[in-house]
C-alpha cells in the first residue's frame, strides 16, 4: 500500500539491538531515506526484552502495531516467538536461533520451549523463515557481542529494506568504535554470507 | 567536543528525541538547567550535564524536582534562560513551586519539561501533565515528533518571554525515546550572568502582592490564548465535513491512518501544538460545517472537554466523540493500529488492514521479568532482612532498582507509592497495625524525599526501622550522581559529598549502623538488632552498584563456582537468592562465570560449601 518499510528488531538487554537500529538509521540518513526509530528498553540492563521499530520511508509513526511489520529481526529464537504478533502471513523472519535463557527457565521455574519446535511455529506464521545460529558465527568473527552485526548481515542479504549492503559496511566502519570495527565487519559479512548460503 | 555541538548549521543527524530536546535548548540559548534524573526524560540531562563540561551552561542534577524548580524560578527572575526537566511524577513535587510561580511570573523564558509515559514503561502511574498547564495557568506545548521537538522547545522559551509566565513542554516517551532526522541551526549564543532586580511587591508572595499577581497570570492567560489562535503550531490540515482534533504522538498516527484508509481528502485535521490555552478561533472555524468531530488525543479526554464546550457555547450541533468505550481509551498509549480502527469506526469507512497472525497455538513461553543484576548487593541485603524480619513483618519499599525486590523468589516489598514515601508509610503502618515494620530506601531516593519522613519519624517517635540501601549512585536512570556520590571518581572537583550516617545521626536516630551487605550475617545481625530497638532505627548498607564499580574500572577479582561433588542439590542459592548468574544443567546448579561478580553471597548461604571463588586472569 506504500513505500514505508517496517522493520522490527527483538532481543534480550545487552545484545546490542539498540546499536544495529542506530546503525540501520544512521545509514538511512546517509541515503536521504526518511526513516522513524523507536525503541523500548525501560528496564532492559536488568535482563529484559529490548524492542525497537524502524520505519523506513513516508511514515510518520515510530511504532509498529501487531500485524503490521514487514520483518521481524529477532537476536534470539524465544523472543522472536514472543514477538511473532507483530507478524502477517506476508512478514518474513529473520532470526538468531541460539537461545538465551531467561532466568525463569534457567533455574527450572518454567520450561523453555524446544529451539525445533519455535523454529516450526515461526515458519508455519512467516512469509519467509532465516534462522540460523548467529551467535556461533559472532563468536567465530571475534567476539559473540558481534552478534548484532551478524544478524545485519542477514538483513542486508536479503534486500527487505531500502538500504544496501555497501552503506551499512560504510556505516558500521564509521559509526561503531574503531577497535571493534574490523571484527564488525567480520561478522556482518558472515551474516550476509550465511542468508546467502541458506537461501529461503 | 560534545557531538550535540559539532555539526554545521543544516546539517542533518539522526538522534534520539532526547537528543534533539537537549540540541533544541542549547540552539536556544539556555544558560540553567535543572533536574532530577527520571525515565523518559534522562538523556536530556546525561547530554546537558556533559555539555556543561565543555560550555558556560550551568547545569544540576538537585537533590529534587522542587528544588530544581526552585533554583530555576531565581534563575530566570534573574535573566537567564532556564531550563528544568524531570519525568511527569517529578512534577508533583515541584508543584509547590509551580503553582506560585506562576503569579511571581519569570523575567526570562523558562521552560519546564515533563516527560509523560503513558503505558508506564518506567512509571509508577500514568498522569496526564497537560493538567498542570490548566491548574497552574501556564502555556502547555506538546511536539508531535522528534524534529518538531527540537524546534518546538526554542519556541517554548520565546514564548514564556514573550508572556513573563512558566511554560510547560510536554513530551511523552514515544517522543522521548523515538529517533529521527533533524536538522542543526544556529546556536545563540546563551547569556550567562543574571542579575536579579529587587522588587518585594512583585516577588514576595504575601497576600496583597498574590492577589494583584494572580490578576496578572489571569491577563498573561488572556493574551496566551490570543497566541494560541495565530500560532504556527497551531494549525489545520485538509478540508471538509469530517475532523479530527489531534495532539503529540496521536497526530502521527492519525495522519498515517488517514494514509493507510485513502481518505486524507475527506478527513481534515487540527493539531494544536500549543494545547493550552486552546486556540477558539480556530476550534470555531474547524467546527463550522463539520459533521463529526474524532478527538485523538492519550491520556484524559481534555481537548475533547474542551472542544465540546466551544461546540456549546457557539451552539455548533456537531457530534464529537473521543473517550468512548468503541473508540478510544484512557488507558496506556495508542499505536497507528487502535487510532485507525477509531478513526475507520467512527467515520465509517473501510479498515483494510493486515491481520495479525494467529498465536492461539502458541505454548506457554517462559517469562524474561526484569531482575536485580547478578551480584547486586540489594539482594544480599533483602536476603539477611527476610531472615531477620521474617514473613510477619511489614515491608514498605520506595522507587529505584530494589523496588524489583518484590518480585519471587527474594519477595521484599509490601507497599510502594512513589519517592520517598516508604518511610512516612512505614510509620503508618506501625501505628496503625502494631506490626514490626522495616522500610527500605536507595540513597539518591533518601536525599530526594526520604530524609524528611525520617526526620519526621524521629519526631513523632514512631518504632520503625529503615534500610537505607546505598548503593553509591542513581542506578536505575543510569547512575547519575546524588548528593552522596564521591564526584572526584567521576573528574568533577568543587562538590561536596554528604554521609548518610552523620546525616541520620544528626537527626538524633537512636540506633544506627553501617554494614558492607555482601556479609550476610553482619548485615543480618545489623538487622536484627535494629528491630529491637525502641523507636526509630537505621541500618545503612553501603556497597557500590556492580554495574557502577564496572564502569568505574573497579569490577571483580573473583568468580565463584558451584563444586558439583560437594553439591548436594538444596539449591538455597537458586531458591532464596535468585540470582541471574544461575542455571541448571543436568539437574545441577552452575554459575555463569561472565555474569558472576563474586560478591560471595551464595557461597556464604551454601549449606554445603559447596561454592568456592576461582581468580580470574
Amino acid at each position: 500500500m506504500s513505500n514505508i518499510t517496517k522493520l522490527i528488531i527483538v532481543a534480550v538487554g545487552g545484545q546490542g539491538n539498540l546499536l544495529a537500529s542506530k546503525i540501520l538509521g544512521e545509514a538511512a540518513l546517509d541515503a536521504g531515506i526518511q526513516v522513524q526509530m523507536s525503541e523500548i528498553h525501560g528496564m532492559a540492563q536488568r535482563g529484559g526484552v529490548v524492542e525497537s521499530s524502524i520505519l523506513f520511508g513516508d511514515a510518520k509513526s515510530s511504532i509498529i502495531a501487531d500485524g503490521e511489520a514487514d520483518i521481524l529481526l529477532g537476536f534470539e529464537p524465544l523472543e522472536s516467538l514472543r514477538a511473532v504478533a507483530k507478524c502477517n502471513k506476508n512478514t518474513e523472519i529473520i532470526t538468531n536461533m541460539r537461545p538465551l535463557q531467561p532466568f525463569t527457565s534457567a533455574i527450572g521455574l518454567a520450561k523453555y520451549p524446544e529451539t525445533e519446535e519455535i523454529e516450526k511455529l515461526l515458519k508455519a506464521k512467516s512469509k519467509n523463515f532465516l534462522g540460523f545460529d548467529a551467535t556461533k558465527l559472532a563468536i567465530e568473527a571475534g567476539t559473540s557481542l558481534s552478534l548484532n552485526m551478524v544478524l545485519l548481515g542477514a538483513l542486508a542479504q536479503r534486500n527487505l529494506i531500502p538500504i544496501g549492503k555497501d552503506l551499512i559496511e560504510k556505516t558500521i566502519r564509521e559509526k561503531t568504535k574503531k577497535q571493534f570495527a574490523e571484527t564488525n565487519l567480520k561478522a556482518f559479512n558472515a551474516g550476509f554470507d550465511k542468508a546467502l548460503e541458506l537461501g529461503v | 567536543m560534545h557531538k550535540l555541538l559539532q555539526g554545521e548549521p543544516e546539517s542533518r543527524h539522526f538522534l534520539l528525541g532526547n537528543e534533539a530536546i537537549a540540541r533544541g535548548a542549547i540552539e536556544a540559548g539556555v544558560a540553567f538547567a535543572t533536574t532530577y534524573p527520571g525515565t523518559p526524560s534522562s538523556e536530556i540531562s546525561a547530554n546537558l550535564f556533559e555539555i556543561s563540561k565543555e560550555t558556560d551552561l550551568y547545569f544540576e542534577y538537585s537533590s529534587n524536582e522542587k528544588i530544581a524548580l526552585e533554583l530555576a524560578s531565581a534563575s530566570a527572575n534573574s535573566g537567564l534562560r532556564t531550563l528544568c526537566l524531570m519525568k511527569h511524577v517529578g512534577v508533583n513535587v515541584a508543584a509547590d513551586v509551580l503553582m506560585t510561580l506562576a503569579y511571581l511570573g519569570v523575567k526570562k523564558g523558562l521552560v519546564l519539561l515533563t516527560a509523560d509515559d503513558p503505558f508506564m514503561f518506567s512509571s509508577q502511574n500514568e498522569q496526564d501533565n497537560r493538567y498542570y498547564g490548566r491548574l497552574a495557568g501556564i502555556p502547555v506545548l506538546e511536539p508531535s515528533s522528534v524534529d518538531e521537538a527540537k524546534e518546538m522547545i526554542k519556541y517554548a522559551f520565546d514564548l514564556s518571554e514573550q508572556l513573563n509566565e512558566p511554560v510547560i513542554f510536554r513530551t511523552t516517551t514515544r517522543v522521548n525515546h523515538s529517533s529521527g532526522i533533524v536538522e542543526f541551526k544556529d546556536i545563540a549564543a546563551p547569556q550567562t550572568k543574571g542579575e536579579f532586580i529587587k522588587d518585594p511587591m512583585n516577588y514576595v508572595s504575601v497576600p496583597a502582592v498574590s492577589r494583584k499577581r494572580h490578576k496578572v497570570l489571569l491577563d498573561n492567560l488572556e493574551k496566551a490564548a490570543t497566541i494560541s489562535d495565530s500560532c504556527s503550531y497551531n494549525f489545520i490540515k485538509g478540508k471538509g465535513s469530517l475532523g479530527i482534533i489531534c495532539n503529540g504522538v496521536s497526530y502521527s498516527y492519525v495522519c498515517d491512518s488517514l494514509k493507510d484508509l485513502g481518505i486524507e481528502d475527506k478527513v481534515k485535521i487540527l493539531r494544536p501544538g500549543l494545547s493550552h490555552p486552546m486556540p477558539d478561533a480556530l476550534i470555531k472555524e474547524f467546527l463550522k460545517d463539520t459533521e463529526k468531530v474524532l478527538v485523538v488525543e492519550e491520556g484524559e479526554p481534555i481537548m475533547e472537554e474542551y472542544v465540546r464546550s466551544v461546540a456549546q457555547t457557539e451552539k455548533i450541533a456537531c457530534e464529537i466523540k473521543g473517550k468512548h468505550k468503541d473508540l478510544l481509551s484512557r488507558l496506556y498509549e495508542f499505536n497507528p493500529s487502535i487510532v485507525r480502527s477509531a478513526v475507520a469506526n467512527f467515520f465509517g469507512f473501510e479498515n483494510k488492514s493486515a491481520k495479525p497472525v494467529d498465536t492461539s497455538d502458541l505454548p506457554v513461553l517462559p517469562n524474561r521479568p526484569p531482575n536485580l543484576c547478578a551480584g547486586c548487593s540489594h539482594r544480599a541485603v533483602f536476603y539477611a532482612a527476610k531472615k531477620a524480619g521474617g514473613a510477619e513483618t511489614l515491608y514498605p519499599s520506595d522507587i529505584g532498582c530494589y523496588t524489583l525486590g518484590f518480585l519471587p523468589p527474594v519477595g521484599m516489598g509490601d507497599f510502594v507509592l512513589c519517592m520517598g514515601a516508604s518511610i512516612g508509610t512505614a510509620c503508618g503502618f506501625s501505628k496503625s497495625t502494631g506490626k514490626n515494620t522495616l522500610a527500605f530506601i536507595g540513597d539518591s531516593t533518601f536525599f530526594h524525599s526520604g530524609i524528611n519522613g525520617l526526620l519526621n519519624a524521629v519526631f513523632n517517635n514512631h518504632d520503625i526501622t529503615v534500610v537505607i540501601l546505598d548503593n553509591r549512585t542513581t542506578a536505575m536512570t543510569g547512575h547519575q550522581p546524588n548528593p552522596g556520590v564521591d564526584m572526584t571518581e567521576l573528574g568533577f572537583e568543587n562538590y561536596n559529598q554528604i554521609d548518610i550516617e552523620a546525616v541520620v545521626k544528626s537527626l538524633g536516630v537512636g540506633y544506627v549502623q553501617t554494614v558492607k551487605p555482601y556479609n550476610i550475617r553482619k548485615t543480618q545481625e545489623a538487622i536484627e538488632e535494629a528491630m529491637k530497638f525502641k523507636g526509630v532505627s537505621v541500618v545503612i548498607a553501603k556497597e557500590k552498584c556492580v554495574l557502577y564499580a564496572k564502569q568505574l574500572g573497579q569490577g571483580k577479582k573473583t568468580v565463584f563456582q558451584v563444586n558439583q561433588d560437594k553439591c548436594k542439590n538444596h539449591r538455597n542459592c537458586v531458591n532464596d537468592l535468585g540470582c541471574p548468574a544461575f542455571y541448571i544443567e543436568n539437574d545441577q546448579v552452575n554459575i555463569n562465570p561472565d555474569m558472576c561478580t563474586g560478591c560471595s553471597v551464595c557461597a556464604q548461604i551454601c549449606p554445603e560449601n559447596a561454592i568456592s571463588p576461582v581468580k580470574i586472569k
